[in-house]
């Protein structure tokens, strides 16, 4: 077999992105296609229902659920202020002796009343919510009620894991080269609405820092396991991240650990510094693979907009892959062979292997599923 | 309908697992039928491919290679123009073709009941049972307030809700106090939003008519018998058969590609075979085992997202899975490191590593799921999560596996002062016959004797146990195989799925580590004999092939027994095995390990030495 499908990151100067933004429910689209948008723009918003207060009237008026429809004051549907009446009995015989009056504990709506339960359930106000454009492009189509497609060119790199939503700033870097550490030293008050990028590894004290002086989201090679849990406060048990409030977006590119940022994926923040980029930190690994996102809008024509169709990274020779497993782990190398037949390696796993050549021109036996195809 | 080999001679049958669509070839071969080919492809049920079809396309193509090298013939081929082509005419084409799938997740449950371990745990015993994951189970006394349990169902996006509560003629206000919640949560089913998510009531029958009212317009309701009709009974059947429908009808058909593989799962007279969720083709067959032989069978399938259980214990064959959503050797790893904690992974591993380092190689196999283990040390370590995921998830399924709790237990006299409760587990490892193994790190583990270390760590069985492991990770396509041929299924069951590793014999109570704790004396069949006073805390393996009995003669010292009777001495054959029979003087109940850590690496190191687990240098 002289290809195999892999796991892979995209990692290009150049690429067709087309982005759904698209409201949690219906609501209401407020651009129309053709239209060119920044980022910091609202496409879409609607409103979402308000909370449900399961309410037992019949219980609080002291009459069993049957009884309860003589006393109700009250429809479904029907608009609520706080301390609306909602029901009351007529008191001792019929005149108001001790009377007996629930009133509502929200503003809002009445959702359903139940002669069953006794339990009527009320519904708080409705709470906006916008969706904004996220990157600066052209909204190429509009879903009706539910939100838009937008299109650019980028330069665009895949990180591995992240954490933290979405946001945007301009490109700063802080590593003289792959390898470096981001250091406290190089974070100030320049750095504030910025995405900074470090080389090999960004520690706890230095993503504070960051997170002290105003900086947006910082970009890394690798982040420890341990500076994560003081970071979040929690451990991560499954890969399923992005929705973090910790005042900061990272985005780790190689892995766990310090390891190297790879040459491509620095040389091409390099290559952009200063530019607006959007990112994100969402990640998830499982059912319906998501990675975070460095997006760098580029100039471009309409007539450019024609998106690749995808397709599964290939391994084939001359493939340039990163090691993603020990030993070589972070290491960058071209495929040189592809044999065909099982081969056991020291653990005595028997696996499909590669053999893979590094720029030193050192080759290595790897398992194929420790190695990952960087996409251009 | 069931077919044999008339009808029936070359059979392709895929599990379309979250990770990895994994084909086998099924022939009828020299009049047997035989497993003779497995090949396998990344699952393509998302983004890029959004197609299953396109997996399961490219898992038969590589079957299609290796039957042609195989037979030494270019002509063999199983699909033309990317469908299967049934029945097979000559060279091409298959009889039939069946699968079973649990990628995007599975089937994704809720389930809802008046008292959460009653009727409740009726509904997750139903929805388990039918091969679901259970995301939460809501009842009227789970302590939750009722808004909160309103914004959790409203979060959750299930696949399916099955609703549970309420005796025959018992409560009727708090089944429906629990629907107008649903109600008002106005759940949206996970997949796709054109139609309304599926809501199975199977409750009280004098409240279905409230529930109509209640549920009936907002969700796809449908009316089942109730789950719990009486508080000793459990009729967990057409609730579970239920669900099964409505994963064919609703769930599947929204998943990407899933329209196409309903069409191709087709028998040899082109009849439709229903996708089966993996976990319950498991189930199937793990029933069948225990059944057929009459026997006690506890079964694990540990994956790389979750780790499920399945037993069938008592006379009565009761069965019962559990599935530990976030116990799993790859996308879940992490979580095991966050429930086990370090110090009990670390008291598997005989060496030495820096504590960071092991926690950000976990967090990296998290991240990048599928990488296999290269280095030996990394095999070990893996190993070693492999021991607390298999341990967790088997705790998981002893508090749930249990007797219907809130009964009234008649008791005689000797039981009045055994204090001993309704709802206590059935899981007996002291009556416990076979204990099987799946799943990639058990079934791929570089030596079997891997497995046999990892299983006896993880479970602890007592007494006497056989111990097995599903070869290459096939009772998912032959559960549903059975569907249309039960011959063929038991057939390469016993011959190419089923590997007997051997049996395990481990005394039960405590003991002073260096003191006589087992007399063991073992007629082997080739006239060699094994005899030993064993000392407590250790481990003897005596080879002995599979199909090949020792007659063995076994005699406990103070404080151990071996079975049930209490018996401290038994004569008994003891089955072999690939690995063979391993004795386990290292006690039960508790079954502990030094403390102190250089004293546990070398009894580690001791154990895995005799057990030939790994290479001598890495245990020196």
């Amino acid at each position: 077999m002289g290809q195999a499908y892999s796991a892979g990151l995209t990692v290009t100067d150049n690429i067709i992105l087309r982005k759904e933004r698209i409201l949690p429910l219906k609501g209401q689209v407020v651009v129309k296609k053709g239209d060119k948008v920044k980022a910091e723009d609202v496409v879409a918003e609607t409103l979402l229902p308000g909370k449900v207060i399961p309410f037992n009237l019949a219980n609080k008026l002291g009459v069993t659920p049957q009884q309860l429809e003589n006393y109700i004051k009250i429809q479904p549907g029907q608009k609520i202020t706080k301390n609306t009446v909602l029901a009351a009995n007529k008191g001792l015989f019929g005149l108001g002796i001790m009377k007996n009056e629930v009133l509502s504990p929200i503003d809002g709506e009445v959702e359903n009343i139940s002669s069953v339960t006794g339990q009527i359930l009320l519904r708080e106000p409705k709470i906006p919510v916008q969706v904004k454009a996220f990157i600066d492009g052209l909204v190429t189509d509009v879903i009706e009620d539910e939100g838009v497609i937008i299109e650019n060119k980028s330069a665009y790199i895949q990180g591995i894991f992240g954490l933290g939503g979405e946001t945007y700033g301009e490109l700063k870097i802080l590593a003289e080269s792959p390898d470096d550490e981001l250091d406290v030293a190089k974070i100030d008050a320049s750095c504030a609405g910025k995405i900074i990028v470090a080389g090999a590894f960004a520690a706890y004290h230095s993503i504070d820092i960051a997170r002290k002086n105003g900086v947006k989201a910082i970009i890394t090679g690798g982040l420890d396991d341990q500076d994560i849990k003081k970071l979040l406060g929690y451990d991560i048990g499954v890969a399923i991240t992005g929705h973090e409030n910790i005042g900061i977006t990272i985005v780790c590119t190689e892995g766990f650990g310090k390891i190297n940022m790879a040459n491509k994926t620095f040389e091409l923040l390099k290559r952009f510094e200063g530019h607006k980029t959007s990112i994100h930190g969402r990640t998830q690994i499982r059912a319906g693979v998501i990675r975070p996102e460095i997006i760098i809008p580029l100039e471009f024509d309409e007539k450019e907009l024609v998106a690749k169709t995808s397709s599964m990274p290939v391994l084939e020779i001359g493939t340039v892959i990163r090691i993603i497993r020990q030993p070589h782990f972070g290491q960058i190398a071209k495929v040189t062979a592809l044999p065909e037949e099982l081969t056991k390696v020291e653990s005595e796993t028997l696996v499909r292997v590669l053999e893979a050549e590094f720029e030193d021109g050192t080759r290595t036996i790897l398992p194929r599923a420790n190695v990952e195809v960087i996409e251009s | 309908m069931q077919y044999d080999e008339k009808r029936l001679t070359r059979i392709v049958a895929t599990d379309c697992g979250s990770t990895t669509t994994k084909a086998i070839l099924i022939e009828w071969v020299d009049g047997e039928f035989r497993q003779t080919l497995r090949g396998e492809a990344p699952t393509t049920v998302e983004a890029p491919l959004n197609d299953v079809t396109k997996g399961v396309i490219n898992a038969t193509q590589e079957l299609e290679e290796l039957a042609r090298l195989k037979y030494h013939n270019p002509n063999i081929k199983f699909m033309e123009n990317g469908e299967f082509v049934i029945p097979r005419k000559g060279d091409v084409g298959v009889d039939a073709y069946v699968s079973t799938s649990s990628a995007g997740g599975g089937l994704q449950m809720m389930v809802t009941g008046v008292v959460a371990a009653m009727t409740g745990e009726s509904a997750e015993r139903a929805a388990l049972g039918a091969g679901a994951i259970v995301m939460d189970l809501i009842a009227s006394n789970d302590r939750r307030m009722n808004y909160e349990k309103i914004e959790r169902i409203r979060q959750l996006r299930p696949d399916m809700i099955l609703m549970a509560g309420g005796e025959d003629g018992g409560t009727v206000k708090h089944v429906v106090e629990m629907a107008e919640l649903v109600a008002s949560a106005d759940p949206k089913p996970r997949l796709g939003s054109g139609y309304k998510l599926p809501v199975i009531y199977a409750g009280n029958k004098d409240a279905r008519e409230e529930i109509i009212k209640t549920l009936g317009e907002k969700v796809d309701l449908i009316i089942t018998d109730n789950i719990r009709p009486k508080l000793e009974i459990e009729n967990l059947l057409p609730a579970r058969e239920k669900i099964h429908d409505l994963f064919m009808e609703h769930v599947m058909k929204q998943a990407p590609g899933y329209n196409k593989l309903m069409e191709w799962t087709i028998g040899p007279e082109h009849e439709q075979v229903p996708i089966m969720p993996t976990p319950a083709a498991v189930g199937n067959i793990m029933q069948a085992i225990a059944k057929e032989e009459q026997i006690e069978v506890l079964g694990v399938d540990i994956g790389g997202a979750t780790t499920d259980i399945f037993s069938v214990f008592t006379k009565d064959f009761v069965f019962n899975r559990t599935v530990s959503a976030n116990l799993g050797m790859s996308y879940s790893i992490s979580n095991v490191l966050a429930s086990a904690g370090l110090d009990n992974i670390m008291r598997w591993v005989p060496f030495d590593i820096n504590e960071n380092e092991l926690r950000n190689m976990i967090k990296n196999k998290m991240i990048r799921p599928t990488t296999v283990p290269s280095l030996l040390e990394e095999l070990v370590l893996e190993q070693a999560i492999a021991k607390e995921a298999l341990r967790l998830a088997f705790e998981q399924h002893k508090s749930f596996a249990s007797s219907l709790k809130g009964m009234q237990k008649q008791r005689d006299i000797s039981e009045a002062f055994s204090q001993s409760l309704s709802g206590e587990t059935i899981v007996n490892m002291l009556t416990l016959d076979l204990l099987v193994g799946s799943g990639g790190v058990l079934s791929h583990a570089p030596r079997r004797n891997q497995t046999v270390m990892m299983l006896i760590d993880a479970f602890l069985p007592e007494g006497i146990t056989r111990l097995s492991v599903d070869s290459i990770f096939m009772m998912p396509h032959l559960g549903v195989l059975s569907e249309i041929s039960t011959k063929a299924a038991t057939e390469v069951f016993n011959k190419d799925c089923m590997v007997y590793l051997g049996t395990c014999v481990a005394p039960v109570g405590k003991g002073k580590i260096g003191k006589p704790a087992l007399y063991a004396k073992l007629e082997l069949p080739d006239g060699s004999v094994f005899e030993e006073d064993i000392p407590f805390g250790e481990i003897r393996l005596i080879p002995c092939e599979v199909g090949q009995k020792a007659k063995a003669t076994l005699k406990t010292h103070k404080g151990l027994i071996l079975d049930q009777d209490k018996k401290k001495e038994i004569t008994v054959d003891l089955h072999g095995g690939i690995v063979g029979i391993v004795i386990d003087t290292r006690g039960r109940q508790p079954f502990v390990l030094p403390t102190e850590k250089s004293e546990r690496i070398a009894a580690l190191k001791k154990w895995m030495k005799e057990l030939k687990a790994y290479p001598e240098h890495i245990l020196v």
